[in-house]
Parts: structure tokens; sequence; C-alpha cells
């Protein structure tokens, strides 16, 4: 059976990604913050047909404890067969404009710790010679956007950096998946209200379950992200930055 | 993995009438991360999957806590069939979970999209009412969440908040988890049996045999036909298939099959000849044998989704009554002459007989009698009118009316039929309160 670590595990798209995985009876390894949430969501997973869940409550942005996090989960399962990285904040774009601390404390948490974490494990599995990097990146890093390009920025540099060490882990064997959700129903979003384009957490789930297990390149969750994506990218800049978006 | 809310959702009834205005909306995404409701100006009430009819489950101008997002499952016995869950798990989500371990819901309504909070709150019943009785019945213990503290609740720890909050409308705090029994299933395959019946008379003498042989049991009836075929229909009884050894269809392999004729008719949008055409289908007094897996024996209506949407704007009203079987059943025949006398048709109502199981819940709609279940499309005045005059029939019987698909009983109506609301009303947490119970209290604070 599959070993699953999942950092930043409270998430609610990673916990309705591991629901799917429980019912085949996988093992897994919660990362995040805090603890008390982390057991609730264990035995939700061991109930719905996990063989075991251990939690592991961590402070992602003290990279000095990365290290030990992933040998933690190796002691714990034994390997790793796939890591889902979820945690991240949608930020407050308006702060992020007003204080250098804010905009650098959303790329700490939305990109630095994922450069430091990815890097970890990318050696892991290069030497494991196979499993699956899962990361929750963004649509919103496809294109920088007035509302939200401080988090854009974060998430498209993870998916540069995640495009990288594809490039790099092919030869290993290794599936490297960047995952790029819509706009989803979920307590990130809780205060923007919410129209047809927003889509259930389990959708969204359903989708990353899917493509881990296929290995997929990258996975626009739902599926029409791809094609919204694909015309927004396509607007002249010259028109682009005009619009309110 | 979780059930699919309406992710526009628009905090309605299912039968879009009538609409209100909330002041606010509150998810509770985590069990420990309630909101404080002492600080809120206004009442608060749970809402679940919003799949009860009229307005149990609105609170115009007032506060909506909505307990949907929680969907955590806390335990699950696998050997002794016991579940423990967040309210806001749905039983679609607990037959995905319980189901391959040869377990079901020990009783489970018309469709899988409700919460279990709604299915205590509504103390809801099923085709085996006569064999399980209600939901409540099989609830072994919960937490409720109340503006003065938290409770665990079981028929022997804080037993009147257990028996008030079951059937208690969602007016005695917030529940947020409970537990409660499987049934054990020799398979996920149904062995179904239909009959024709062509009158109530036949009715009533079926379903004295079936009650005997059958665990699941409801009836589709034709209310418009009168005379001699009143009432005529079509009998449904089945129990758990198990499969002779070696035989054992996997679940996996037999994949749900949904028929598109039935939920059709349940809809009354379709002609009388279809429904001819089914019934017809089934010669008189000839039983008619299959396997069928569970979904569209359970669920028949699941399979169209937003199916309130083909009532149009107005919405629709539902009707569910229960009066004590007796005599010659004088009132349900009344109550099939008057739909028919209208010309409102709900030309196809679900009819059911409910057993003497007693349910822990103080407030509880079912009880020892006949049900019968009606939805009409709403035509304004004339259509209250009828329901008023039905309610007058219930009422000279001693029967009841099931406030979970109500939006129009009178308060005096109300009280008749449930007595026991003034014990009831002790055990209301004073924060919480809804339209419904402000309109069928209304005169009566007063007084
Ligand atoms: C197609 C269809 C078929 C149906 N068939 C049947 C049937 O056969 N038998 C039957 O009995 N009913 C039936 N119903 C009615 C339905 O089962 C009930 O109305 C059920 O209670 C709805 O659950 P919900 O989660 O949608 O709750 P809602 O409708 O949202 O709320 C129902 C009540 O529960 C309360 N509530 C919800 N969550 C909580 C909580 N966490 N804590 C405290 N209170 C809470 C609410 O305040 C409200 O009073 C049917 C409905 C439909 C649409």
């Amino acid at each position: 059976m599959l070993k699953i670590m999942i950092i930043g595990a409270t998430s609610v798209i990673a916990q309705e990604t591991a629901r799917f995985f429980a019912t085949e009876g996988a093992e897994f390894f919660l990362v995040g913050i805090p603890a008390d949430k982390l057991v609730v969501i264990k035995d939700d997973l061991v109930a719905r047909g996990a063989k075991r869940a251990e939690v592991y409550e961590a402070d992602l942005t003290d990279f000095d404890k990365h290290p030990q996090i992933i040998e933690s989960a190796v002691q714990a399962m034994g390997s790793i067969d796939a890591v889902l990285i979820a945690h991240g904040t949608l930020g407050n774009q308006k702060a992020a404009e007003a204080s250098v601390e804010v905009a650098l404390k959303e790329i700490n948490l939305n990109l630095l710790s994922n450069i430091s974490l990815l890097t970890l494990l990318g050696n892991y599995f290069e030497k494991q010679r196979r499993g699956c990097i899962a990361v929750i990146s963004s649509v919103a890093g496809d294109r920088g956007r007035g509302s939200n390009y401080v988090y854009g920025t974060a998430k498209a540099g993870t998916t540069t950096f995640m495009q990288g060490l594809r490039n790099r882990l092919a030869k290993s064997g290794v599936a490297v998946v960047t995952i790029k959700p819509g706009l989803v129903d979920t307590p990130m979003t809780a205060d923007i209200k919410k129209n047809f384009l927003f889509s259930d957490p389990a959708t969204v789930g359903k989708a990353i379950y899917l493509g881990m297990k296929k290995g997929k390149d990258t996975v626009y969750a739902p599926w029409f992200w791809r094609y919204i994506m694909a015309i927004i990218i396509h607007i002249p800049e010259f028109i682009f930055k005009k619009m309110s978006l | 993995m979780t059930t699919p809310l309406n992710r526009l959702k628009q905090y309605k009834s299912w039968g879009r009438y009538p609409t209100v205005e909330h002041k606010a909306i509150h998810q509770i995404h985590w069990r420990s991360d309630l909101p404080d409701v002492n600080k809120f100006e206004e009442t608060v009430l749970p809402y679940g999957y919003g799949r009860s009819y009229g307005d149990s489950c609105l609170n115009e101008g007032g506060i909506l806590l909505d307990t949907s997002y929680m969907q955590q499952f806390i335990a699950f016995d696998a050997e002794q069939g016991l579940v423990r869950c967040e309210a806001g798990v749905s039983l679609e989500q607990v037959l995905e979970v319980i189901v391959p371990c040869g377990w079901f819901l020990p009783v489970t309504p018309g469709t899988k999209f409700v919460s279990i909070g709604g299915a205590i709150a509504n103390d809801v019943h099923g085709k085996n009412h006569h064999r399980a009785g209600t939901f409540g019945c099989h609830v072994t213990q919960f937490e409720l969440v109340r503006s003065d503290g938290t409770y665990i609740c079981s028929p022997t720890e804080n037993a009147e908040l257990f028996r008030a909050t079951i059937g208690g409308l969602g007016l005695t705090g917030i529940i947020t988890w409970a537990e409660f029994k499987l049934k054990r299933i020799p398979s996920p395959l149904i062995d179904q049996e239909k009959i024709r019946f062509a009158n109530l008379d036949e009715f009533f003498a079926i379903s004295a045999e079936m009650d005997q042989r059958f665990e699941y049991l409801m009836s589709w009836s034709d209310c418009l036909s009168g005379g001699d075929s009143m009432g005529r229909g079509i009998f449904m009884a089945g129990n758990f298939y198990d499969p002779p050894l070696g035989a054992e269809p996997s679940a996996k392999k037999l994949k749900p099959f949904v028929p598109f004729d039935l939920p059709s008719i349940a809809l009354n949008t379709l002609s009388v000849k279809a429904f001819n055409a089914v019934l017809y289908r089934i010669p008189l007094g000839k039983r008619v044998r299959s396997i069928v897996h569970y979904e569209p024996f359970y669920y028949p209506l699941d399979a169209i989704n937003n199916w309130y949407r083909l009532y149009g704007k107005r919405g629709f009203l539902q009707y569910q009554l229960v009066v004590p079987l007796e005599g010659d059943n004088e009132p349900i025949r009344e109550v099939y002459r008057r739909i028919a006398q209208s010309g409102e048709g709900s030309f196809l109502v679900v009819l059911k007989a409910f057993g003497d199981i007693a349910s822990p819940g103080m407030l509880s709609f079912p009880m020892p009698g006949v049900t019968l279940a009606l939805d009409f499309a709403f035509n304004g005045e004339k259509t209250l009118k009828l329901l008023d005059e039905l309610d007058t029939i219930v009422r000279e019987a001693r029967g009841r009316v099931y406030p979970a698909k109500d939006a129009r009983m009178s308060p005096e109506n109300f009280r008749a039929y449930y007595p026991q609301w003034e014990a009831f009303a002790h055990y209301i947490d004073p924060k919480f309160s809804s339209s419904f119970w402000r309109r069928v209290t209304e005169s009566a604070n007063g007084q």
C-alpha cells in the first residue's frame, strides 16, 4: 500500500485528496499545525480505510527543521512513496503592497518553504529512484494580476521550480506533479463571494488523486481551468494591463 | 469523498417555498472552532444540506450555522457496526465507507444527500419503519453544543436533552458529532418484489401481509382515480439479497442502475399515461421479482440533481401526514377524495404503513398508522386552502403532519398534532430559533 507524506495536512484540499487514498488503505504521515486538528484528520482517514496515520506538528517556516520532518517520515513509514505539499496562505494583497515585511512573509511561506522542502525531497526521491512529488501551486501563478500578484509570484516560482525538478528527476523515474487549482470553496476563500467558477474541494481532491496516481506533469483542477488560463495567458499585455482582474 | 454541496448555496429549503433572507451565514469547518453564539444579537439555527422542504431549516432575519462543512469521521468499528462522525457527514459518505465492509444505514430517508445532524434533528424515517423505527432509535450518543455549554447526550446521559434533540428541529443546540449503530447486510443488493394493487382495500390487505415478509416497504399510489380504483398503485417491497455461496456479485462489478422512469413519475410532471404504462406493465395480482442495487431502490430521485427546479420559480409544497390505522380507514379515503376534487392534483403519492416502534424523540413525527406523502406545485391560495382542508381531516383522525416537509400548517393544528410541544419547548436553547418554530408557536406565545 502507498505510503504518503502530506505537508500542510490541515488544508481542506489535502484532506479531500487523502480521503481517496485512504479508501485504498494507504499509510499517512501528516505534517502541519495544529496538532489537535491533525489528530482529527488522522481519525477521519483511519475510519475511511487508511491502514495507519501518524501526525507530526511542525511550523513549516522553520526551515532548519525540514530535514528532521523528512527523516521522521522515513523512520515512521520505512519509506515515502508519495508526498503532497499543500500548505500555504492566500495572504492579503493590499497589506503586502503596503508593507515589505508582509510581502516577504508571504513569499517565505508560499515559495521559500517549498524550495527548501523540495530540495530535500528531490534528493530523497532521486536516490530512491521512484515515487511522486506533488505540490499545490495555483492558476494564480500563470499570470500576474493586480489583485493577488504577491501570492501569484510565490506560485509562479513554485511552478518553475517544479518544472526544473521534473526535468532533473525524469531520469530517475520520479513523477513531479504541479497542481493548479482554480477557485475552490475552502476556508481560505471564505471571505470571497462565490460564483459559478468555484469548485467543490472534493472535485479538486479527486483530480489531484488521479493526477498523482497517473504521475501527470501538470494538473488543472478542475480541468476547465487549463482552458481558462490558456485564454488569460494569451491576452496581449497592452490590453491585460488595463483590465481589472 | 465528500458530498458535493450546492456551492452557490442559496440557503433555501428544498421546496423553494418560502424563501427568506438571513442576516448572516456562518460556515463551521472544525468542530473545535464553533462560533460563540452568545456574541450574536440574532438567533441562530443549524443548517445541513437544506433537504427539508418547508421553513424548518430557515431562520428569517437570523443567522444560519452551516454545519455541512464538518465532514470528518471520528471512528468506524467495522466489527461491531458502529460509526461516529461529525454532523455534516452525509448519508452518502457513510454508505461509501460502510457498504464495502458489509454494513448499511439502520434507517435511510429517500435521499442520501442529508447530513447526520439533519437526520437526527428531523428524526427521519425510511421504508423499514415497521421493523427499525426512526433514525433516532439507532443513535447511541452525540455531542450537543448549546449557548450554556457542551453536553454529551445519550439514552443514559443528559437523557432529556437526548430525547429533545432527536426530532428537535435544530432548536436545542448544535449537534457536532454523533454515534449510531449500523445494520449488517449480506450484499449491497435488494431482492425486490413489485405488486400492483387495484385500490386502497387491496393496499391494506397486501400491506398487512408484506409487513411480515419484508423489511423495506413502500408504494406509489394514484390519488386522482376515484370509485373502485381509488388509491390504485404499485407496492414495492424488498429485503437485502443474500446471494447463494459462490455466486456473490461484488459490489464493484454491479454498477448501480438508475431507472429514469420512477423519478419522473414521482415528480407528478408526467402525464397519467406514463404512470399507467408502468402500472400496467405489471399485471394485477402478479408479483414481479428482481434483484436490484440499493441505489435505485432507496434513492431514485437522487439521480436527478436539483429536481425541485422542475417545479419552477414558485416552488412547491410537500405534505406528509400520518393517521392511525383504524376501521375502514375513512380518513385516508377522505384525503384521496379531497385531492381528486380539488383538481390541484398531486397525482402520485407515497403510501406506507408505519410500525409501532417508538422513537426516543419527543417531537418525532412517525406514529403507528398509515402515512401519505404528496407534493403540490405552489398555486397560491388554492393550494394552501386544500392543505388546510387536509389538516382538518388529519387532526380529526388524531394524526400528524411532518414539520420537515411543512411550510404552512397553522399554530392550532401544530399544537393539536404535537400536544407535547410545550414540554419540548423547555429544552430549546434560548439563542436558537427557526422560521418554522416562530410560525407554529406565534399565537401560542401571545396567549
Ligand atoms: C428527495 C427527498 C426525499 C426525502 N425522503 C424522506 C423520507 O423518506 N423520510 C424522511 O423522514 N425524510 C425525508 N426527506 C426529508 C429529509 O430527510 C429531512 O428533511 C432531513 O432532515 C434533511 O437533512 P439536511 O441535512 O438537509 O438538513 P436541513 O434540511 O438543512 O435541516 C433540517 C433540520 O435539521 C437541523 N440541523 C441540521 N444540522 C444540524 C446539526 N448539526 N445540529 C442540530 N440541528 C441540525 C436544522 O436546523 C433543521 O431543523 C426527504 C427529502 C428529500 C429532498
